[in-house]
């Protein structure tokens, strides 16, 4: 089965632009250094080193980049944007606004709406609302029927309609043979399993990372182990059925260790973590900041640093966000009753940024994190830019110094714990088949 | 008071905000405050025109009537307010419920809830000072520091005893607070209870954790029976309380292991039967009534230093 093309109609027109004097980075094509790079008809027209003389279009507009970094369009393959059912939180506009201010051309939106997207009407609905998105959308399926893990849902029906993977994601599927049954079933429609991992018996009523600090806070724990016993299942599944899975939010060291031998013995594995488990641990959680409360909890410093290992060796293939938005209402009360996740899309830059600053990932690293592996792993267009695909490109500016305030928050939720904080790096201008959906280089003429 | 300490805290959240200074001085004010109770006519114009607002969110008649006892008796105007959390969940939320009870200007608002960290939200949000009269299982401070209260009347001293705290630690904040109180203090403190009620990390917050609850009592000069609140659990953690009863309730046999002038605490209300043998509850080493009458003068000493200052 063919891979199905998602040409979201964006209300911005494309573009015909030349990026002269980019640092180019795109490590499929094996390019990083000077380039200028051709933009006509919503593709990418031709890439090219500054000596070459290449005749461009006579309306060709011209952005000199100095050197600020061009890479293909980044791809978050795990936010949720709350809609259908959720609008007060975020919409798929509102979200995907924040995706492309955040350098983000492409998004995968969990299934856990109101009503879960577990089949065509829904799938079909996320569609037509991402006419006027400002990335790619692609849906994500739900496992069960109802996300209620038990039944099978219409993995073809809800392919048909242009769902990319398949996930009961906020939730796991506790039932190890209708996970078992759920790797099988996607391999008649080319659909990537990606796992929630958490052993819900060990983590029920939990609410931070157990150790010292819940202890002290009188929280119950969620124990690492919750994650850990249940990666180590699904990757025991994934090599008994031969179909891959890939692991959503690692967040703990020896669920790292665990997928680091299974890719050691060949099993189809893949994962990710997301921005706050290489950034952030327990002690974020304070005095009851729930902030700093998601599912799974940040963890212990160890973990973090594992985490930071398993990014630097390959372990790890993606940073997504998990973004996941929640109003004053589920987040300003009693820590316990607080509800799971933090808003990420515009923080992930510069978050992973600084794990190349700190040389623990290449700029090339960084691409394969953000944008050439997510591309690969959903087997959808973007990840490179050679001449012919799609101009979904972002340009980052690495250096640029700010602080992250509440009020230039996109996303209609700010239920972020790096509110405040110093960063360094920001996507200047994202651009999604030719056109600019993000721009924040000052006086240049291009819409934004 | 006897001591060179001024007490500067607007709010009482937790044991582990008090310093060791604070807590002296807490108890030697609620020792001044004991003997007020004692007379005939027990009340004193302390905090005439100070409105004290409780907010009960779980059920609870012991300590609640010890802080309205303690607020009327310093002339505290006194209200109070039990809800239960199903309701409240449904409907306003706490902040909103807070933020309302803030409009009507109390000057303390003492607050006890099935979450940990409430009172601290509280805290967040209001301009009122806050005492946390038990948040989940996080800590129960007024309750730690009458079993402060209650070990130096008998004892003298506290630093240097040893305290055995038997029975279910991971779900107990009089557990969390005595264990604080009672190390910050300088005295050295045991749990012991059945396995599933151990939490993991106890020992990094200071207390020797004993599989055996004998070991636990051996020469020891304080024991601790808990409350095994069936309740309060998610899901069960011991088999039966006849179980519990026979393996790590507090007997006359386990008492010889102690100290001879051991005395034992219990923060109430006591199973009979199962956290300890009752006789031993009504016998010569039990202190569970002055718990109870000390109980008001620590409440007392409380409000007095938060609202009685100015
Ligand atoms: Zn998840």
């Amino acid at each position: 089965m063919g891979i199905l093309q998602h040409d979201i109609a964006l209300a911005m027109k494309p573009l015909t632009i030349l990026f002269e004097n980019a640092h180019l980075i795109d490590p499929r094509n094996n390019r990083e250094g000077r380039f200028h790079l051709l933009v006509v008809d919503g593709k990418v027209k031709a890439v090219f080193e500054p000596s070459e003389a290449l005749s461009v279009p006579d309306d060709c507009l011209r952005l000199d980049l100095k050197g600020k970094w061009l890479v293909p369009g980044l791809i978050d393959m795990h936010v949720h944007l709350r809609e259908p059912g959720a609008e007060y939180k975020e919409t798929i506009v509102s979200g995907t606004r924040a995706a492309a201010a955040g350098g983000f051309t492409a998004v995968a939106c969990m299934p856990n709406t109101q009503p879960v997207n577990d089949s065509r009407a829904v799938t079909t609905l996320i569609n037509a609302l991402a006419k006027d998105a400002g990335t790619r959308v692609y849906p994500v399926g739900c496992i069960s029927k109802g996300a209620e893990g038990k039944e099978l849902a219409e993995f073809g029906e809800m392919r048909q309609a242009g769902v990319v993977a398949v996930s009961d994601d906020g939730l796991p599927v506790a039932d190890s043979q209708l996970f078992k049954r759920a790797l099988e079933y996607a391999g008649n429609y080319d659909l990537l399993v990606i796992s929630h991992a958490e052993e819900p018996s060990l983590s029920r009523g939990g609410c931070m990372n157990d150790g010292v600090i819940s202890t002290r806070l009188g929280l119950r724990g969620i124990p690492a182990v919750a994650e850990s016993i249940m990666v180590y299942r699904d990757l025991a599944l994934a090599a008994y059925t031969g179909r891959p899975v890939h692991i959503a939010h690692v967040s703990t060291s020896e669920s790292v260790e665990l997928i680091r031998r299974a890719k050691a013995q060949g099993w189809p594995v893949t994962a990710e973590t997301a921005p706050h488990y290489f950034t952030l641990t327990e002690d974020a959680v304070g005095q009851y900041n729930s902030n700093a409360k998601m599912n799974p909890p940040l963890r212990a410093e160890e973990d973090r640093q594992a985490i930071i290992k398993g990014l630097a060796d390959g372990t790890l293939d993606v940073i997504a966000t998990d973004h996941a938005p929640h109003s004053r209402l589920e987040k300003d009360r009693e820590f316990d009753l607080a509800a799971n996740g933090i808003i990420g899309l515009e923080t992930s830059v510069p978050l992973t940024l600084s794990l190349v600053r700190e040389g623990i990932i290449d700029p090339s690293g960084f691409v394969r994190l953000m944008s050439t592996n997510p591309a690969r792993i959903l087997k959808v267009p973007g990840g490179g830019l050679e001449p012919g695909s799609p101009a979904d490109l972002t340009i980052i500016d690495p250096d640029v110094q700010y602080v992250f305030t509440a009020e230039k928050i996109l996303s209609k939720s700010r239920n972020s714990p790096f509110i405040g904080m110093e960063m360094t790096g920001r996507a200047m201008l994202t651009m999604v088949g030719g056109a600019v959906t993000w721009n924040c280089f000052e006086g240049s003429e291009l819409p934004g | 008071m006897g001591i060179e300490h001024t007490f500067r805290h607007k709010h009482i959240l937790g044991l582990e905000n008090l310093t060791e200074d604070d807590i002296s001085l807490v108890i030697q004010t609620a020792e001044s405050f004991r003997e007020i109770s004692n007379r005939s006519i027990k009340k004193v114009p302390t905090l005439r025109g100070r409105t004290v607002i409780n907010l009960f969110f779980e059920p609870s008649t012991r300590t609640k009537l010890s802080f309205e006892i303690a607020a009327k008796r310093l002339s505290a105007d006194t209200f109070s307010i039990s809800k239960s959390t199903s309701s409240a969940t449904k409907g306003e939320t706490l902040v909103d419920t807070a933020l309302n009870l803030e409009a009507m200007k109390p000057d303390i608002i003492i607050i006890r809830h099935s979450s940990s960290g409430a009172a601290q939200l509280l805290a967040k949000h209001l301009d009122a000072s806050i005492i946390n009269a038990g948040d989940g299982t996080h800590e129960h401070p007024s309750q730690g520091l009458l079993d402060l209260m209650t070990v130096k009347e008998k004892k003298g001293t506290i630093a240097g005893l040893t305290v055995a705290i038997i029975g279910d630690i991971a779900h107990s904040r009089v557990a969390h607070s005595d264990i604080i109180g009672f190390t910050k203090m300088g005295a050295t403190v045991r749990v012991s209870g059945p396995a599933t009620m151990m939490p993991r990390y106890l020992e990094q917050l200071g207390a020797q954790v004993c599989l055996s609850p004998r070991e636990a009592v051996k020469g020891a000069d304080v024991i601790m029976a808990l409350r095994i609140q069936q309740e309060r659990q998610l899901d069960p953690l011991i088999p039966s309380l006849r179980e519990y009863a026979a393996f790590f309730g507090i007997t006359e046999d386990i008492l010889k292991l102690a100290k001879p002038d051991v005395i034992i605490m219990h923060p109430g209300p006591i199973n009979r039967g199962v956290e300890m043998d009752p006789a031993l509850a009504d016998g010569s080493h039990s202190v569970i009534l002055d718990q109870v009458t000390n109980g008001v003068a620590v409440r007392m000493a409380l409000l007095y230093l938060l609202a009685g200052g100015d």
